[in-house]
């Protein structure tokens, strides 16, 4: 019988099952309980963007995400979504637009590329902009992310 | 204007990617709360809900009963005051005697988790008195019978007051054919980095301490925590992992970084406080909410003649950086145009709200709105277009200002012309059909404060160490510190540049202060020009002892070695070149691995009057921007479509970072002037979160065209000036002038928000003032 605080659901492709308090948030489980520290923790209000994370392929706030509420879903973050070698082609467009400054906000916004573009391989200039409208940039004025963008979607 | 063609280099002047990129891209950058330390505390700190408090007794002793809390911190523990700027120390690590603010610390608590933190620091029982509180910095220049600050002037608020008159602005005037005016008013606003405030501190038992902390300034926050904790600086390690953006809020030595400090002491453990964004907002150290008073004065020939400009700042409740934000509010007026006349009355007046400080264009941006748009008008009473009136009156290269800032390279009139030619200005500007605008507003900042902040010991602002050993990696040391803006990337470029060697070679090592070189770190648009400079001298030391290496391998003079990609070329015999492992090799024979240092210190600059150094630099930025602007005249909504950039940052060594810069400067001023602001009921904040303090999203950005038009500055690094903070300043008067050829409205209160437009839409209407036919 698992007990009434057991959790159990797929982590970057591999199933997990640990103990979680029912008032656990997704983010605090990823980072402090888990150590996967690429989600970053920017505001805990869902204002940020900077704790995305894909449940079930979608984006997700993790930090106004209960943990429990992820039962028996695939959870894929920033770790999840990086090869094993080298980087995926939203990375790579990233790093030769010159699309992070302090990279903070970066792994919130390689997520909501990522599921963008898995959803709709060729967006429009307005697309991108809707997709990545909850992910706040301080740094670069979003020029870069949305021209890496446009560069992993194969636009330019 | 013809200038020399520019010397080829291998890496500098191209498109280089961050050399930091794939590990941000991949969420293994380590951030300070990425860090775990065993046994590690959570710290918290609690805030005071009074604006304005004696504290006459903090009873800890039932938190201190909490279980699982070990240890709670009042202010009386370590009161000693510090600040950014040596001369005004009147912050303390927790408040002492007196809370100033709402958000003010007044205890802090390490505890096992945070749910045992928050139940203590509930039970700490505070005995106030009451104070007045001061929230309008008007109501703080005379008459203060309870000032907030011991410091401020006596029987006032005001923490700072600065008078400078040079020549003679009332004849000046008096000899005008035309004057204007502009009373400005601007919100404050605040950084709004992504990254939250954090620190960890630890201290171990061999008697040392070591903090992590999201800092911009690492030596600042070592000095601070050594004065006020008495631990002397070898004794203090201060490490800054990546960090998630300052633009000026992670310059200051900051309370929870010493309270953190004082925690890991007292407790024997590492200890973390990690701020939420509500606490962020409340330490806010943003841009100044100020009113201005801004005259200008010009002769019938338009050549301009005079300024004469009176701010009044609202502080909050510390000095930070004020001292150098009064100057800065009236002496950065001084470019990019001949003014021969100024007079300048700043006054900074503490208040009880959040403390403001420096933000990126530190004290250059509220007072240039006011100038360009008075310039504007100038330039409307004269019948001149603005262009040609700023082109008349632009500093020339080489000159020097009334004030006495020495201007080295200036490519202001390329600025000008560029965007004036690929904006379609002569098209537009008064040309476009009602609620279509065009607007013009300029800029000009410092290229690195001349004068270091901590001038004991005498020292370089900038040093960098290099260390090959024999695998030929170049581990690079220096205290500059990357927030974003792409400083490893650089100083990783400008060693490979100078060694000929690949970027790969060259690993620039974390900030942390038992083995790096002291650099002043990240303020005043200082890294490029400064540590630029150091880094190339530690580079240019390392090649004369491969060249020498190179010349003994080969038997030849070293005049006749030079240096090649990855390799040493010997004149008139390629076949000899040396492979750069085999010079490297050779090098080491007596010495083993190779050292080598660098440094840069600004000359001494400016006048011999009370406050010359204020706003000397050792180059300056410059700046023209167009605005291209549609207003919705029905609900006063307006859009931003395009923004030209003429920039002279002198050589842009790095054109990715460059543009970034810009890109990220022209989205903070757009945020200031279209509707970012610190929004008061008298002193409380009513705004502390990001989705009530809103920064631009995606869809309200402009199209960025930017035209990098700098000649190099004699003095930069290859020619180099600064990008970091100059590029916002002239977003806010392009966008303000040409809301005004839009509609017909001068907005001298910002932001500019939609209610606003549309009541200055109205006010022209019923005043039967047709614009544009309408």
């Amino acid at each position: 019988m698992p007990s009434r605080d057991a959790l159990s659901f797929r982590l970057n492709g591999h199933p997990v099952e640990l103990a979680c308090e029912p008032a656990r948030v997704l983010l605090d489980l990823l980072r402090e309980d888990l150590r996967l520290t690429g989600t970053k923790r920017g505001c805990d209000l869902g204002t940020c963007g900077c704790c995305a994370v894909l449940v079930d392929g979608r984006p997700t706030l993790s930090c106004l995400t209960l943990a429990r509420l992820v039962e028996g879903r695939a959870v894929d973050t920033i770790e999840g979504i990086t090869p094993a070698q080298g980087l995926s082609p939203v990375q790579r467009a990233f790093v030769e637009h010159g699309a992070t400054q302090c990279g903070f906000c970066t792994p919130g916004f390689i997520v909501t590329a990522t599921a963008l573009l898995r959803a709709n391989p060729s967006p429009s200039r307005a697309e991108i902009e809707r997709a990545i409208s909850g992910n706040l940039c301080r740094c670069t004025g979003y020029a870069k992310i949305i021209e890496a963008i446009r560069a992993a979607a194969g636009a330019d | 204007m013809a200038s020399a063609p520019p010397p080829p280099y291998r890496l500098l002047g191209g498109r280089i990617p961050y050399v930091d990129g794939p590990l941000k891209v991949t969420g293994r950058a380590e951030y300070t709360d990425d860090i775990q330390r065993p046994g590690m505390l959570v710290g918290r700190v609690l805030r005071s809900p009074w604006p304005h408090a004696r504290l006459r007794s903090i009873d800890v002793r039932e938190a201190r009963a909490v279980p699982g809390v070990h240890a709670v911190l009042t202010g009386e523990r370590y009161p000693t005051p510090f600040g950014v700027l040596p001369i005004t120390h009147d912050e303390t690590a927790i408040a002492v005697d007196k809370a100033r603010y709402i958000g003010d610390i007044i205890a802090a608590v390490a505890a096992r988790d945070e749910r045992t933190a928050e139940e203590a620091l509930a039970r700490v029982r505070c005995e106030i008195d009451s104070l007045p509180e001061h929230a309008d910095p008007r109501m703080g220049v005379s008459g203060v019978s309870e000032p907030i600050q011991k410091r401020s002037l006596p029987g006032t608020n005001i923490q700072k007051e600065v008078v400078q008159h040079f020549g003679d602005v009332d004849e000046a005037f008096r000899a005008a054919r035309y004057t204007a005016r502009v009373r400005g008013t601007f919100a404050g606003v605040t950084h709004a980095f992504t990254e939250p405030l954090v620190t960890i501190a630890e201290a171990t038992p061999d008697g040392r301490l070591t903090v992590w902390s999201a800092t911009q300034v690492p030596h600042y926050l070592h000095r601070a925590l050594s004065e006020v904790l008495g631990i002397p600086l070898h004794r203090i390690r201060v490490i800054k992992p990546e960090v998630g953006g300052g633009f000026g809020g992670k310059s200051d030595p900051l309370p929870h970084e010493i309270a953190c400090a004082a925690l890991a002491i007292e407790t024997g453990r590492p200890v973390k406080i990690l701020f939420d964004r509500e606490d962020v907002f409340y330490t806010n150290h943003g841009r100044h909410p100020t009113q201005n008073d801004v005259r200008v004065a010009a002769d019938a020939e338009g050549n301009l003649l005079a300024y004469d400009i009176e701010a009044l700042i609202d502080g909050g409740a510390w000095s930070s950086f004020g001292t150098v934000t009064t100057y800065y509010n009236g002496v950065l007026a001084m470019g990019p145009y001949r003014i021969p006349n100024f007079r300048y009355r700043g006054r900074r007046v503490y208040t009880n709200k959040p403390p403001s400080g420096a933000m990126r264009a530190h004290g250059g941006t509220n007072i240039r709105h006011s100038v360009e748009v008075a310039l504007d008008e100038l330039a409307e009473a004269m019948g001149r277009d603005p262009f040609d009136l700023r082109a008349q009156n632009a500093l020339a290269p080489g000159s020097t200002t009334v004030n006495e800032f020495r201007i080295t390279s200036t490519s202001f009139l390329d600025c000008l012309n560029a965007v004036r030619s690929a904006s379609g200005w002569r098209e537009k500007f008064r040309a476009l059909p009602y609620g279509r605008g065009v607007g013009l507003g300029c800029g000009f900042y410092i290229s690195g404060s001349n004068s270091p902040i901590h001038f004991t010991p005498k020292m370089p602002q900038s040093t960098v160490h290099l260390k090959v050993d024999m695998d030929g990696g170049i581990a690079v040391h220096s205290m500059q510190a990357d927030i974003g803006q792409g400083s490893n990337t650089l100083l990783a470029a400008i060693v490979a540049e100078v060694l000929g060697v690949d970027l790969e070679r060259v690993h620039v090592q974390r900030v942390d202060s038992d083995v790096s070189p002291v650099d002043l770190g990240s303020y005043s648009s200082r890294v490029t020009f400064m540590m630029g400079n150091a880094a190339r001298a530690a580079a240019e030391e390392l090649k004369g002892k491969l060249l020498a290496a190179a010349a003994a391998i080969r038997e030849r003079p070293v005049s006749d070695i030079s240096v090649g990609h990855e390799r040493f070329e010997v004149a008139g015999a390629p076949d000899l070149a040396v492979p750069f492992l085999d010079a490297l090799h050779k090098a080491m024979e007596t010495t083993g691995a190779l050292t080598a240092s660098g440094s840069y210190q600004t000359q001494p600059r400016g006048g011999s009057f009370k406050g010359a150094k204020a706003g000397t630099a050792p180059a300056y930025s410059f700046a023209a921007y167009v605005a291209e602007v549609e207003v919705d005249v029905e609900t006063g909504v307006y859009r931003v479509e395009t923004i030209w950039a003429g920039f002279d940052c002198g050589r842009p060594l790095n054109r990715l970072a460059v543009e970034g810069q810009i890109e990220g400067s022209i989205h903070m001023g757009l945020g200031q002037v279209m509707g970012e602001s610190m929004s008061y009921r008298g002193t409380r904040l009513l705004n502390p979160s990001l989705l009530e303090y809103k920064i631009p999203m995606p869809q309200q950005m402009p199209r960025i065209e930017i035209h990098l038009v700098g000649a190099d500055d004699p003095d930069g690094p290859f020619g180099a000036k600064e990008a970091g903070e100059g590029p916002l300043i002239a977003t806010l008067p392009a966008v303000g002038n040409a809301l005004y050829d839009a509609i017909g409205v001068r907005f001298t209160e910002l932001p500019i928000t939609p209610d606003r437009v549309l009541r200055g839409i109205d006010r022209r209407r019923s005043e039967g003032r047709a614009w544009k036919g309408q």
